[in-house]
């Protein structure tokens, strides 16, 4: 099964970082990515810039309705994800207890709906 | 002929924890079994009770779950499970026998108490599927609407299916950690069945008994588990007090008030036995604890005779490994028995000056007690004024007002 595993933090603690603090937590990020793609794990992941960089986008009526920043204010934000192949919840659990972030912000494990399968209403 | 309705009751847990095996599917296990019921009621008082009653009903049900998955032409997308089933699954049912399923329920109890599951969904789902009870008994349990109820039971399972919550025993490393929860979720169930008062009295008990033979379940299936048998040995000595904590009229009778002669003496028994064989192994977790001092009341023959120098030790203890504003007001509670009231009222009024329980009732209730017992009348009935406005019960609400009544009296 596939889950996308989304990195939730607080991106205005994260940008006070300097690029020596940086550096060790994105040497993590790297030593995880490597260990998932050699255990056949790992789809694929990006880091995401910053919500100020963000736009929403909606259609109403035939519309397009454009505005800037994301859809919720949130204390934390999606900052980036892991899109992983595991043999259930718990092992996708398991690489999301690994991932840096978890130990200040939190992961949200969501599984891909299966090809095929409705998805629901 | 054996008794269907005990049947069902001493093995649908069993039987169902094999069927979602062998069948990957919580709902169609379900609705086997249940089909596989009723051919029994209309065959067994005709034709005899089959040689091995359980084996009988996996392979019917199993049987059934096959028609269905025809019917709905699931078959295709299910074919491949089916067909990798244990050759178990295609004897003759005259060669089955006790070893031929073996007891999955382990899997089932880990898998009903999975943290990615709310509370109310592990509850729910853990009597519904490992103890048997129908949706509607479990929903009057908890006075829930039935309705909610199997919304309830439907989203844990959908939850189950699609997010992949897996169906097998945790890994040894991850025991510990699911173990609390599932220890955990036969708390609540005994708790919810032993405090709360209102509602159908007769299910309420049911949801003690029921948690009681969860707890012996998971001492047998997991020996070398201290933390489960001190659980066993807490719930056991909790429900020996069942007849004596409520009057004939529905009333609470506090514990140094209760008639100990109607105290359950077997399950005193049982229950200081378990605890003390946890103790032995090693448990020092929140049940063991209170198992501990649970068992030190059980063990006074009148309430004067406690040994309460002993329960301020235990509560030590406790306040050491878990800290908590509730351990510490039974703690001070303990103090004013063991040394002097006017130490336990200062230690509870430090806790309230704290803000650490302020709309916590029990503190106020205590409080009044011991200012009662220090003859203070005015300061306890204020105190007692103060629990029953944050008292939500109805027996404690009754019971407080009574201590009002024959204080002002």
């Amino acid at each position: 099964m596939q889950y996308l595993l989304l990195i939730y933090h607080n991106e205005a603690e994260w940008a006070k970082l300097t690029q020596s603090q940086a550096e060790p937590i994105y040497t993590q990020y790297r030593a995880l990515r490597e260990d998932l793609q050699k255990r056949g794990k790992y789809v694929t992941g990006s880091q995401l810039r910053p919500t100020a960089t963000a736009t929403t986008v909606r259609v109403r009526n035939g519309k397009r309705l454009t505005t800037d920043g994301p859809f919720a204010e949130t204390k934390e934000q999606l900052g980036g994800y892991f899109l992983v192949d595991a043999a259930d919840l718990d092992e996708a659990i398991a690489i999301a207890v690994r991932i840096p972030a978890a130990n200040e912000g939190s992961i949200e494990v969501r599984p891909l709906a299966v090809q095929g399968q409705a998805a629901p209403a | 002929m054996i008794d269907l309705d005990t049947f069902h009751r001493e093995e649908s847990g069993r039987i169902l924890a094999t069927l979602i095996g062998l069948l990957g599917d919580f709902d169609l296990a379900e609705e086997s079994l249940q089909e596989a019921y009723a051919n029994a009621i209309q065959q067994w008082p005709l034709e005899g009770t089959p040689r091995n009653p359980r084996a009988w009903m996996i392979s019917t049900a199993r049987h059934k779950a096959i028609d269905r998955l025809r019917r709905s032409r699931r078959l295709q997308e299910k074919s491949n499970e089916l067909l990798r089933l244990s050759p178990a699954a295609v004897l003759p049912e005259d060669q089955m026998d006790d070893a031929t399923f073996p007891d999955d329920r382990l899997r089932l109890i880990f898998t009903c108490c999975h943290p990615a599951l709310d509370d109310d969904a592990q509850v729910a789902l853990t009597l519904r599927t490992i103890c048997g009870m129908t949706t509607e008994e479990v929903s009057r349990a908890f006075l829930v609407p039935v309705a909610t109820m199997a919304q309830r039971l439907v989203r844990a399972k959908r939850k189950i299916r699609e997010a992949g919550i897996p169906y097998r025993e945790p890994s040894q490393e991850e025991l510990c950690e699911r173990l609390d929860e599932v220890l955990l979720v036969l708390y609540l169930i005994f708790n919810e069945g032993y405090l709360a008062s209102s509602g159908d009295a007769l299910v309420r008990w049911e949801l003690c008994a029921e948690a009681i033979r969860l707890a012996r379940l998971l001492c047998e299936l997991l020996p070398g588990q201290p933390e489960a048998r001190a659980l066993l040995g807490l719930l056991l000595l909790h429900d020996s007090r069942r007849l004596a904590r409520v009057s004939p009229e529905g009333e609470l009778v506090l514990l140094e008030e209760q008639d100990r002669a109607r105290w359950d003496h077997d399950e005193i028994r049982e229950g200081v036995a378990s605890t003390e064989a946890a103790l032995r192994e090693g448990a020092v977790g929140i049940y063991a604890l209170q198992a501990a001092i649970a068992a030190v009341h059980a063990n006074a023959k009148t309430a004067e005779e406690t040994d309460w120098k002993q329960i301020v030790g235990l509560y030590d203890v406790l306040l050491r490994l878990h800290p908590s504003p509730v351990v510490e007001a039974n703690r001070a509670v303990a103090v004013a028995m063991a040394r002097s009231l006017e130490e336990g009222l200062a230690l509870l009024d430090e806790i309230e000056a704290r803000n650490l329980l302020e709309d916590f009732h029990l503190l106020s209730a205590a409080r009044a007690d011991l200012l009662r017992r220090l003859g203070r009348t005015s300061e306890a009935l204020e105190a007692y004024r103060r629990a029953l406005t944050l008292a939500t019960n109805d027996v404690e609400r009754r019971f407080l007002r009574r201590r009002i009544a024959q204080l002002s009296g």
